[in-house]
């Protein structure tokens, strides 16, 4: 029963959030308004998804970052300019994510060593690709980013589309399942017969996926690349997914969940400068906002098991 | 021909899983030694057998997880064709229900059948799924109240254990045509004990096959068609349950322990036990200089207890100072030993404190103890600075005897610590036990094997995780803790 409510505390935090911005900046409550405001969240948010993917067997992606950036550089390079070369790079680079996720299932390898060394593996490429900023967002992404349909801007329809794909690709989908069942129980999945290397590799090559849309949806909104465009990336996409209601093992993650915690994280940087606040202590006080939602979250769940407790005499 | 035509008289004969003298070997550890089952529909095979009988190992076996080291599994399927193998066991209708084991936390009840049922994918699998656990869940345990959407980690361990067991006989794209309970009852009431049993007997007349192991034995003498004793990795005695006594079936399982007179202390008990030291609210109790086993079958509350009452004792600065409780951990690997540090440093983990000097530790001090328990204890390494893990098994454990018995501690307590050891370095340990009692120390011991046991001075037998007998001195044997780690009636009946 608790399970079913873990995702009330995301949306109430991006509620509140919200409703502090729209107080102090009323002209933000309108279509341009709000598609200024949750413009950049897209990316975050697939960031957030890709991470959501590995944490979901249990590891962590500490280079989600700067192969966010290593995606961008290539869209705005290679996929700008010879599109089929730039496409088979990408596709290589998902294939590369699966291969990590064989490779630390079967070596039994922290996924938190092997994800920090490629992390400077897609770093040294993505300044080799591009040693200072530049290069173009091809014409379509460009066209796709700044679309604008009826009503609710497209970084609103985008998270909803996100949040609702990968609803049903994880929570709903039998191959989803099994993938939150390696979290979960692995070694009920081997008595079952499942072999988990593949079922890792494939997480993997899902935050593959996730990760290379971020990386061309960021060119498309930024117009150019840079190799350290998305580095702080890492540390959003997992208080992302916390934020979001999912937990670091145990295979309990909330896709939706996941989405509202990139938006909420967001929102959090312009809600501080809408408050006039310096930037200098910004990045400090988006710290403050995480810790005060993660230490309610605890007090919920310390109540929650409590009265479970309760229940079960 | 003939064999077609016996075949057609008399279809249960041919057996769903042919075990032929089957071994397996982990190590120097030989668990199943040579065993020969046959298991044909409509039967229920009690299987039981006290600590390390090899039990588990024989299921894992049957089930397909492991594969024998030596002779053969067959398995006969629906169709007829015979085969062996993890993936033929599956096809044959095999399902094992361990305890909690096969379910994840984080689904919900209807998503946790996925995993074992390879089938259910596309549209609509939920549905399905549903419909299967919610059906197995009616026909096992009519009137349970569960819901196949209430998430797993939200369930109690009894609903739990309910989920597994439905599980295990839901229908599926390959029916179930054996199923394997471990102590499928161990959580559940006896009302819904004897729900699941009504089941068995249904399942089985029915042509399903049942391997069922419990330490109740009136739910045994209940339900099995035959019962299978196992000792030391062999089958001892297998004969339809109507041949079996409660008491011949202890006996089959014990072997007279007669040595355990030379093996115990030659001081008179009189002498060396002094006044009570220890006293838990759930019974334990111990004096000075006595040395007190606590027994039964593995996982029933003993390692708990014995946490339970250290944690008690060693919470708070002066532990470190004057320490009431040492500890000598059974599994190294997860509370022993700190795998990249050296046997000095492993052996003087404790001891720091009272190593200080001027706030930094003091070598020379540390050596001289290191060097003086080597001595004791012979420890066999020619270098103390060498890793912990260039020592065998029973060496290592000696470090965690030394690292205990070298901190002044008056009690220690000590957690299956033979786990794995060879039977010189036992030897050894026993005697050390021994010596340091009669100084005065006293030991809380818990042993999975009853040959250590019976040189205590007092046991402990623990039943679900409560005592459920205390022996004192001739006492304490096999035949005794027997007994009390099996239940001989069916409870609240």
């Amino acid at each position: 029963m608790i399970g079913k409510y873990r995702i009330l505390l995301p949306v109430l935090s991006l509620a509140v959030l919200l409703a502090a911005v729209f107080y102090l900046q009323p002209r933000a409550m309108s279509y341009f308004g709000l598609n200024l405001l949750f413009n950049l969240a897209v990316p975050i948010a697939l960031a957030t998804i890709a991470q959501m993917m590995i944490i979901m067997v249990n590891d962590i992606d500490l280079s989600i970052g700067t192969f966010v950036s290593f995606v961008a550089c290539v869209t705005a390079t290679f996929v700008n300019e010879t599109p089929l070369l730039g496409a088979a790079i990408l596709l290589a680079s998902i294939m590369v994510y699966a291969a990590m996720g064989a490779l630390i299932h079967a070596r039994q390898l922290p996924a938190i060593v092997v994800t920090l060394g490629m992390s400077f593996v897609w770093a040294g490429l993505a300044v080799l690709l591009l040693p200072s900023p530049g290069g173009a967002s091809p014409g379509w992404i460009r066209t796709l980013m700044t679309v604008k349909p009826p009503f609710v801007p497209m970084a609103v329809v985008a998270c909803v589309l996100i949040a609702g794909f990968t609803h049903i690709l994880i929570m709903r989908s039998a191959t989803g399942t099994l993938l939150r069942a390696v979290g979960g129980n692995t070694q009920a999945v081997v008595r079952a017969g499942w072999s988990v290397i593949k079922l890792k590799a494939g997480a993997y090559a899902l935050a593959g996926f996730f990760g290379v849309l971020s990386g061309m949806c960021l060119v498309g909104l930024t117009t150019s690349a840079d190799a350290n465009i998305a580095l702080r990336y890492t540390l959003l996409s997992i208080a992302g997914v916390i934020l979001g209601g999912g937990e670091f093992v145990g295979g309990k993650v909330s896709p939706v969940g996941a989405v509202i915690g990139a938006l909420t994280l967001s929102l959090a940087g312009s809600f501080l400068s809408f408050m006039r606040l310096s930037p200098d202590w910004q990045i400090g006080a988006q710290g403050a906002i995480l810790i005060l939602v993660l230490a309610v979250r605890l007090i919920f769940a310390r109540n929650g098991s409590r009265w479970k407790e309760a229940k079960n005499g | 021909m003939q064999l077609a035509t016996t075949a057609g008289s008399s279809p249960p004969a041919i057996p769903l899983v042919a075990l032929l003298d089957a071994r397996m070997a982990f190590g120097a550890v030989r668990a199943l030694d040579g065993v020969s089952l046959t298991i044909s529909p409509g039967e229920c095979v009690g299987l039981i057998g006290h600590n390390g009988a090899g039990k588990s190992t024989a299921v894992n076996v049957i089930n397909g997880g492991l594969t024998p080291t030596g002779g053969s599994v067959q398995y006969t399927l629906a169709d007829g064709s015979k085969g062996n193998g993890a993936a033929v066991a599956r096809a044959c209708g095999i399902r094992s229900v361990f305890q909690e084991l096969s379910l994840c936390p984080n689904l919900t009840i209807e998503e946790t059948i996925r995993v074992p049922h390879r089938d259910l994918k596309g549209f609509g699998w939920r549905k399905t799924a549903r419909k299967r656990i919610a059906k197995a869940l009616d026909q096992v345990f009519p009137g349970h109240g569960i819901e196949p959407g209430m998430i797993v980690g939200d369930l109690s361990i009894a609903e739990r254990q309910m989920v597994e067991i439905a599980a295990g006989f839901a229908e599926g794209s390959i029916p179930a045509r054996l199923v394997i309970l471990d102590e499928p009852t161990s959580s559940l009431d006896a009302a819904v004990a004897r729900q699941l049993l009504d089941h068995v007997r249904k399942f089985c007349a029915s042509g399903g096959a049942v391997i069922f192991i419990s330490h109740m034995l009136g739910e045994v003498f209940d339900v099995a068609t035959r019962i299978d004793v196992m000792k030391d990795g062999k089958i001892i005695d297998s004969r339809p349950t109507s041949d079996f006594t409660q008491q011949g079936l202890i006996d089959a399982m014990g072997h007279v322990a007669s040595t355990k007179a030379e093996a115990r202390s030659q001081t008179s008990r009189e002498d060396r036990i002094g006044e009570e030291v220890l006293n838990t609210p759930e019974g334990l109790s111990a004096r000075r200089g006595e040395i007190v086993g606590l027994a039964g079958l593995a996982g029933h509350g003993q390692a708990e207890a014995l946490a339970r009452y250290f944690v008690s004792r060693s919470a708070g600065i002066h532990h470190t100072k004057t320490p009431e409780v040492a500890f000598v951990a059974g599994d190294r690997g997860r509370d022993g030993i700190m795998p990249l540090w050296s046997i000095l440093q492993n052996l003087t983990l404790t001891h720091l404190p009272s190593l200080l000097r001027r706030g930094l530790v003091d070598q020379k001090a540390e050596d001289t103890l290191a060097q003086d328990w080597k001595q004791k204890i012979g420890i066999r390494t020619e270098n103390m600075n060498n890793p912990i893990l260039s020592l065998s098994g029973g060496n290592q454990q000696k470090v965690l005897f030394a690292r205990s018995l070298a901190s002044s501690a008056p009690i220690v307590v000590m957690d299956d610590p033979m786990r794995g050891v060879d039977v010189g370095t036992k030897q050894e340990a026993y005697d050390m036990i021994r010596r340091e009692a009669e100084a005065g120390r006293t030991f809380l011991w818990y042993s999975t094997e009853t040959d250590e046991v019976v040189q205590c001075d007092r046991a402990f037998v623990f039943r679900n995780g409560q005592i459920s007998a205390e022996l004192i001195g001739e006492d304490i044997t096999e035949e005794n803790i027997l007994a009390a780690s099996f239940e001989m009636h069916e409870e609240a009946s």
